[in-house]
């Protein structure tokens, strides 16, 4: 048993010595967590939208195990199917479409912050990245309905071009507020800001209201689903996918779903920690000296921590999405040209007016003296111009 | 026919006119159904779109005919009565009843006091479970699965009080000439005032999910207007008229059974769009209740529940034509008798198919989606309109 210990060190140690093999890792470890998390938000959809319908919903798949199963029973499933293509359609970017819809969704789950010092890639312009690569599944979604040579999907895909883009702008906006509060694009300084400083909170609740309100549009859920709008565009840009290339869409659109959920979060309510309560635990109930706890220095806190923040994370995002999964149950589908009014002519206003509001009051912050603002705004502006050149 | 031989003289009449200056569209002609999700059945739309927006739309039918008039004509009167609960198979109790109805004006007979009432509540119940399935159907066309499954919860009360009341869940073949198949059972009135309790709850349990969903109200607002003489003038009824404003209803102009003894409003609204006639349709239900409601004392008093009458049913020659109000509309029934056991002829007058004629008017100008939501709120059965 110590014999393997050792050997579990060992290797570890030598795959963080190791930059590539630390991000391999890392990257393996985010893939497991996604697609494990997408069998239970699938499964929780259905109970939830059971729940919400008065029905029971999924329980013959599994036993107590059902909400792992269940999923992993239909994916399977949908494994052994016939993989289709119509005839007449643009071989190339039918089959691609799925896959360039899936990766960006994977490729968003590195900036998560899952506990303190659990980043899979820290970067610096964490925000940035993400909006960078939230923007490339639409290139999917549209190539998707182009390739099936049918004009149903056709109009799924120009319709999710039209949406997708229209609501990145305030997307977009919504979390540079939490940028501009916080005074960094890194996810983690961001979570770590809020952790000092719980009170934050208060002025970034209009932001949160915008960031899900434009999320839900960016993954497509109802009043939102214009994209796959079953009963006027038969499923939108998938009519005509089947089997794994189907499930990869389902799959995509689904973690997308948890990763809005988990981003509001991160960037408004709290991340992984609970605004300071759990430092009062640690401190007072465990008796552990937090104040030698050092958020660049992992190995200062204790494992059991890091583990508890990670389920925090985990139990907030779902919360989160459970809230989404409300909405989506309860609301008709806008139609397209009210989507997109409402996209431009009400969001995008009130979410530029929502970061006046949170520039002030980081002015404010800042002005007397308060910590968070890490960078200045000065050192902020440029690059809220540069990501707005990078949209235009 | 496949669909690039499909030429219908609508489709080349002259393009909407754009605005000086507007971009010249491409056009596509898009097929919608026989097997689309929300087409009810077996309708098949062709519409013309620039963009998502219609310019002409053309229903195809006949996807469900069955020529049930021509085959009346080798059927004994009795015998035709299970063929007419497969017209409109959501609300067959109306169509017993009309054709009953009519092959009643032949005979010259009359309905006893406790068929009438029996008649008059199986009727309105038979209205609420319509409007139910229409309303979950609506709400599920505009994006709102939820609802669907409430109403088809309360819709599944009504058909279990039918199950007891004729063995049937859905072509009931209840009505006789001169009365009912059976009278109810006991116990039966008491179930049903249960129902109409908690229906009466439950409608106001939809109305909060939809009536003021800002959602809910800019899809069905404005949408898919209809003014009170183009309805006329395309012979629609039912809610879809009274949508309009027209205060049509053949209970009233008509009475029936025992409508004339019962006291009930003709619910109207204005507008004309899809919200209007959303909203007739609700009010109609509350209606509805109160007429069963109305009905249930006289249910106490025992009685007989048919007329009598021979085995064989030889009407007098001559003609008869007979029209009750279905949930859909004016429903009609023809009938012509030589004197023989089967109808010269036969003929339905169906409220949906009228209503489905004036689908091309309303959905002009608007976006795809709201052909959906259109067609949704007109509410039309394909076994009726097709026959």
């Amino acid at each position: 048993m110590d014999r393997l210990m050792q050997y579990i060190e060992l290797g570890w140690n030598f795959i963080a010595a190791h930059e590539v093999l630390r991000s391999l890792f890392a990257a393996v470890c985010v893939l497991v967590f996604m697609l494990g998390v997408v069998l239970v938000v699938i499964w929780m959809e259905r109970k939830v939208s059971a729940d919400i319908q008065s029905r029971i919903g999924p329980i013959r798949t599994g036993g107590p195990l059902g909400f792992v199963l269940q999923s992993l029973a239909d994916a399977l499933k949908l494994l052994l199917k016939e993989d289709l293509k119509p005839r007449g359609a643009d071989c190339w970017p039918f089959y691609v479409a799925p896959y360039l819809v899936f990766l960006p969704a994977f490729m968003a789950y590195l900036i998560l912050p899952f506990s303190a010092t659990w980043i899979p890639q820290d970067i610096k312009v964490g925000i940035l990245y993400y909006s960078a690569v939230s923007s490339v599944p639409v290139l999917g979604l549209a190539m998707a309905g182009w390739a099936s040579n049918n004009k149903w999907s056709l109009l799924g895909g120009l319709r999710s071009a039209a949406q997708l883009v229209s609501y990145e702008i305030p997307l977009a906006l919504a979390m540079l507020a939490a940028v501009i509060l916080h005074g960094t694009l890194q996810t983690g300084a961001i979570v770590a800001n809020q952790w000092q400083h719980w009170w934050l909170i208060i002025f970034t609740l209009p932001s949160l209201a915008i960031f899900l309100t434009a999320g839900m549009a960016e993954v497509s859920r109802t009043p939102f689903d214009l994209p796959e709008a079953e009963s006027e565009l038969v499923a939108g840009f998938n009519t005509e996918y089947s089997g794994m290339r189907f499930a990869t869409f389902f799959l995509s659109e689904f973690s997308a779903s948890f990763f809005i959920s988990a981003l509001a979060v991160t960037l408004f309510l709290g991340g992984w920690s609970l605004w300071g309560i759990d430092l009062w635990f640690a401190q007072h109930v465990l008796g552990w000296n937090t104040t030698a706890w050092d958020l660049a220095n992992p190995a200062t806190i204790p494992l059991l921590m890091k583990v508890f923040w990670f389920g925090v994370f985990v139990v907030k995002s779902f919360i989160v999405l459970w809230v989404l999964m409300w909405v989506k149950w309860t609301m008709p589908r806008l139609r397209i040209d009210q989507v997109l009014n409402f996209g431009w002519k009400v969001l995008l206003p009130i979410a530029l007016l929502n970061l006046l509001f949170v520039s002030l009051v980081g002015l404010y912050v800042k002005r007397t003296n308060v910590e968070p603002i890490r960078l200045s705004l000065q050192q902020v502006a440029p690059v809220v111009v540069m990501q707005e050149a990078q949209r235009e | 026919m496949p669909l690039r031989d499909f030429r219908l003289p609508e489709f080349d009449a002259p393009e909407v006119i754009l605005p000086p200056g507007e971009l010249e569209h491409e056009t596509t002609i898009v097929n919608m159904g026989p097997q689309h999700p929300s087409t009810h059945g077996v309708l098949r739309l062709v519409l013309k779109l620039d963009g998502e927006t219609v310019l002409r739309l053309v229903p195809v039918i006949g996807y469900l005919h069955r020529g049930k008039e021509k085959l009346a004509e080798q059927r004994t009167y009795t015998m035709i009565i299970p063929y007419t609960d497969r017209l409109d198979y959501l609300a067959s109790m109306y169509m017993n009843l009309g054709y009953v109805r009519a092959v009643e004006q032949l005979l010259g007979i009359e309905t006893p006091e406790r068929g009438k009432y029996l008649r008059t509540a199986v009727a309105e119940l038979q209205r609420l479970a319509s409007h139910l399935l229409w309303l979950g159907s609506f709400a599920l066309d505009l994006g709102a699965t939820t609802v669907f499954l409430y109403t088809f919860r309360e819709r599944e009360i009504v058909v279990d009080l039918f199950e007891k009341l004729c063995g049937a869940r859905l072509t009931y073949n209840y009505m006789r000439f001169g009365g009912v198949a059976a009278d109810c059972p006991p116990g039966w009135v008491d179930e049903v005032r249960d129902y109409l309790d908690l229906q009466q709850a439950r409608l106001a349990e939809y109305e909060a999910i939809l009536t003021d969903n800002p959602v809910f109200r800019v899809r069905t607002e404005g949408i898919g207007i209809i003014s009170a003489q183009e309805a006329l003038n395309y012979g629609l009824s039912g809610p879809t008229l009274r949508g309009s404003g027209v205060a049509f209803d053949v209970r009233k102009a008509d009475p029936y059974d025992a409508y004339g003894e019962l006291d009930f409003n003709v619910i109207t609204a204005q507008e004309g769009d899809c919200f209007a006639r959303y909203r007739v349709r609700m009010d109609e239900m509350r209606e509805s209740l109160n007429i069963v409601r109305q009905c249930l004392p006289r249910l106490q008093v025992p009685g007989e529940v048919s007329a009598k009458l021979p085995r064989v049913i030889k009407p007098p020659a001559g003609e008869a034509y007979a029209r009750v109000e279905a949930p859909r509309g004016d429903f009609g029934v023809f009938v012509v008798s030589d004197g023989s056991a089967s109808p010269v002829r036969l003929r339905f007058r169906s409220p949906s198919f009228a209503n489905l004629s004036a689908l091309d008017h309303m959905c002009r100008g608007m976006k795809l989606a709201d052909v959906v939501a259109i067609l949704g709120s007109i509410d039309i059965v394909l076994g009726e309109v097709d026959r």
